[in-house]
């Protein structure tokens, strides 16, 4: 296997699948002759040229509704977001058109396509430019939402996302773009609502996705140094979400943390502490317990920005309160 | 354009018939030389690592900054996007806090809460310092409708950029303030790029001034390297939006001689495309040029000015850097209004 980063992780995968359906064609701001913002599709315009590597004015609404029109049509739209932020502009072709689009014409027409960029906080970019939203994309039906915490996932993701039948709703994260890992080369593929346990433990299950999960694992280790074997699951597909890998986690650990970026309040922790108190309540010997960004908009400063953040002490200490330890 | 020592007592410069004192003329490239050492240490902060985030700077755009607001009464309402330093500089608000902003500092504008991307001044009624691409412009729109509302003569003067005249929403917003006749000035700097997209690769009408005709908006394009005629245009737009006759394009012909952002090499432009415009078009030496010219100040003056200014900026950057961050409980303030303390998620709390 090569060690490439995050984003050549994701470029292997749109070259592959480009390379295997013609149907497939990029589309963003910045995705052709710049190669990328964040240099993602570095290199594509050069080898699929500019009928499938389509540089776009700055028209988020237009470009988004234009693949869906592409997709019904019988194509395949990848449709780069620069950032999950500028995506609200398109909010509507993907909530009122995408997501419902099969169902509301009566399975006649499909949009198979992804809409794809980085979420999250990034660094230092203050209140409308870090923050996480595959919450409000989880909460509708016709749309699955994807977000990959490591290289390999990242390429095998996209490869099923680009091949899946649906829209899907990838989310990267730019601070992962350069992360480094072992990824398979060739074709790769990493199923739809498949979560991965990515360290094995017996005394409590963090379930952490996207950059959370690298957070979960510094946290994981800081706990066994006390004593305290943590589990990390990584749902990785957040909906629909494989809840019989996070239950069978807690069956055996009885504990569990939820570790989100974004805002509590309706997160994707209330969603998954919802279904553990649902479906597991008897294997639980403490509440469920979150983690999660702080309730305010982003800011900039450097300390302000740090303390809104979820923290990898944070999660420690929430670990050790569901493990009676604090 | 002609450019004459004025014949009566009062030295200036006449250009096209408008008459420029020489204290206006000094006041103007004081100004513009100010911005553009403000936004040098600016670059070089953020090259120390002390700013960090996105920073857009405007070197190269000076004299849309100072012509503008040379044009424009403090009343007026103005906005813009993210690369509002030059614009909010020349608003007049305090450079420390503009600089300890930057560095994320308790003096900061806004407290330290927003960086480059988010100035904001509610007493020199600039509003921004938005850095989502056109996201001003239906804002701006609803300042002159307020203005329209109070009937207050106050011209909301909405900045956007070549890139972000393609949002759908800059359209919508021109054919309500047409509807309304809404005394908006919508300002288009120009500067030939969005990122690395090249206007031509963008915009199939690259004429941005005419982008208002199906609105019936009319529009002026403006040699925004040239601080006078940005002046004499602006005052013209601002008369006729002021006036009741509703809105006015101004397409603001500039270049940024730096990257995007500071994290931009901007590979996609030739050296010698920004050479032509740096030292072919620099409005900063251009309006030096015409001040000797006119004998209203000699190239000393200018270097001792310059020195003095780098100096007053060092010293700003000193000051601004001398600030404490901001505390840690300013993070839970502003968030809402009024809070309401026993419901969750409740105010000012971690969960
Ligand atoms: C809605 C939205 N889409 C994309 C971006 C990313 N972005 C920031 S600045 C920019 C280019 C804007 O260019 P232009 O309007 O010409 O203004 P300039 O930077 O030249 O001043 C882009 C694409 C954004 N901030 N908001
Ligand atoms: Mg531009």
């Amino acid at each position: 296997m090569a060690k490439i980063t995050y984003r050549e992780a994701l470029n292997q995968a749109m070259c592959n699948e480009m390379e295997r359906d013609d149907r497939v064609f990029l589309m963003g701001e910045e995705v052709a002759e710049y190669n990328g913002a964040y240099k993602v599709s570095q290199g594509m315009l050069d080898k699929f040229g500019p009928r499938r590597v389509i540089d776009t004015p700055i028209t988020e609404l237009g470009f988004a509704g234009l693949g869906v029109g592409a997709a019904m049509a019988g194509l395949r739209p990848i449709i780069e977001f620069m950032t999950w932020n500028f995506a609200i502009l398109a909010a509507d072709q993907i909530v009122n058109a995408a997501a419902k689009m099969k169902y509301m014409t009566g399975g006649q027409y499909d949009c198979p396509m992804v809409f794809r960029g980085a979420g999250g906080a990034a660094a230092r970019v203050s209140s409308q430019h870090s923050q996480a939203f595959e919450n409000w994309y989880a909460n509708i039906p016709g749309l699955k939402v994807v977000m990959p915490s490591n290289p390999a996932d990242a390429k095998g993701l996209l490869a099923a996302s680009i091949r899946d039948n649906d829209t899907v709703i990838f989310i990267e994260n730019e601070i992962n773009y350069g992360d480094i890992g072992e990824v398979p080369e060739g074709e790769y593929i990493v199923p739809l609502g498949k979560a991965d346990i990515k360290r094995v433990g017996s005394d409590v299950t963090l379930v952490a996705h996207s950059r959370m999960t690298g957070y979960a694992l510094l946290a994981a280790e800081g706990l066994a140094k006390q004593g305290i074997d943590a589990e990390v699951v990584d749902p990785r597909t957040i909906r629909p979400l494989d809840e019989a890998t996070i239950l069978a986690s807690v069956a055996k650990t009885n504990r569990a943390v939820v570790i989100e970026e974004g805002w509590r309040f309706a997160g994707i922790g209330a969603e998954i502490s919802a279904r553990i108190m649902e479906k597991a309540f008897d294997d639980l010997d403490a509440p469920v317990a979150r983690v999660t960004g702080k309730d305010v908009p982003m800011p900039y400063a450097a300390n302000l920005e740090q303390y809104a953040l979820p923290s990898v002490a944070e999660i420690v200490e929430a670990a050790r309160v569901v493990c009676n330890r604090a | 354009m002609t450019t004459k020592k004025q014949d009566d007592n009062q030295a200036g410069i006449t250009q096209e018939g408008r008459f420029y004192s020489a204290e206006r003329l000094h006041a103007m490239h004081d100004m513009m030389l100010y911005i553009r050492r403000f936004e040098e240490k600016a670059g070089q902060m953020y090259g120390l690592k002390k700013i960090g985030g996105f920073c857009h700077l405007c070197n190269g755009q000076e004299a849309v900054c100072v012509g503008m607001e040379e044009a424009a009464e403090p009343t007026d309402y103005m906005m813009t996007s993210y690369r509002d330093h030059g614009h909010i500089l020349a608003r007049g608000s305090d450079p420390t806090a503009i600089m300890a902003e930057l560095l994320g500092r308790a003096g900061g504008i806004v407290g330290g809460k927003g960086g480059s991307m988010h100035m904001f001044d509610k007493e020199k009624n600039f509003a921004g310092g938005n850095g989502i691409v056109g996201e001003q412009v239906p804002i701006g729109t609803g300042f002159a409708f307020a203005s329209k509302y109070n009937d207050d003569k106050r011209v909301s003067i909405t900045i956007m950029g070549d890139g972000g005249v393609n949002q759908g929403a800059v359209y919508e917003s021109f054919n309500m303030a047409a509807l309304w006749k809404l005394p908006v000035v919508f300002v288009i700097e120009n500067n030939q790029y969005a990122m690395g997209t090249s206007l031509s690769r963008a915009s199939a009408e690259t004429h941005l001034y005419k982008r208002g005709i199906s609105f019936k908006v009319p529009g002026i394009q403006v040699d925004g390297m040239d601080v006078l005629e940005v002046e004499r245009k602006m005052t013209e737009a601002l008369e006729h939006a002021r006036s009741g006759q509703g809105p006015i394009i101004v397409e603001m012909m500039t270049y940024r001689y730096r990257g995007h952002s500071m994290s931009d090499p901007a590979t996609y432009r030739t050296r010698d495309e920004v050479d032509e415009w740096r030292s072919g078009r620099d409005p900063i030496v251009r309006l030096q040029k015409q001040m000797i010219e006119a004998g209203l100040a000699t190239e000393a003056d200018f270097k001792q000015k310059d020195k003095d200014i780098k100096k007053e900026v060092v010293a700003v950057a000193k000051a601004a850097e001398a600030q404490p961050e901001p505390d840690l409980s300013v993070l839970w303030d502003d968030v809402i209004n009024d809070e309401i303390p026993n419901a969750y998620p409740y105010p000012r709390q971690v969960g």
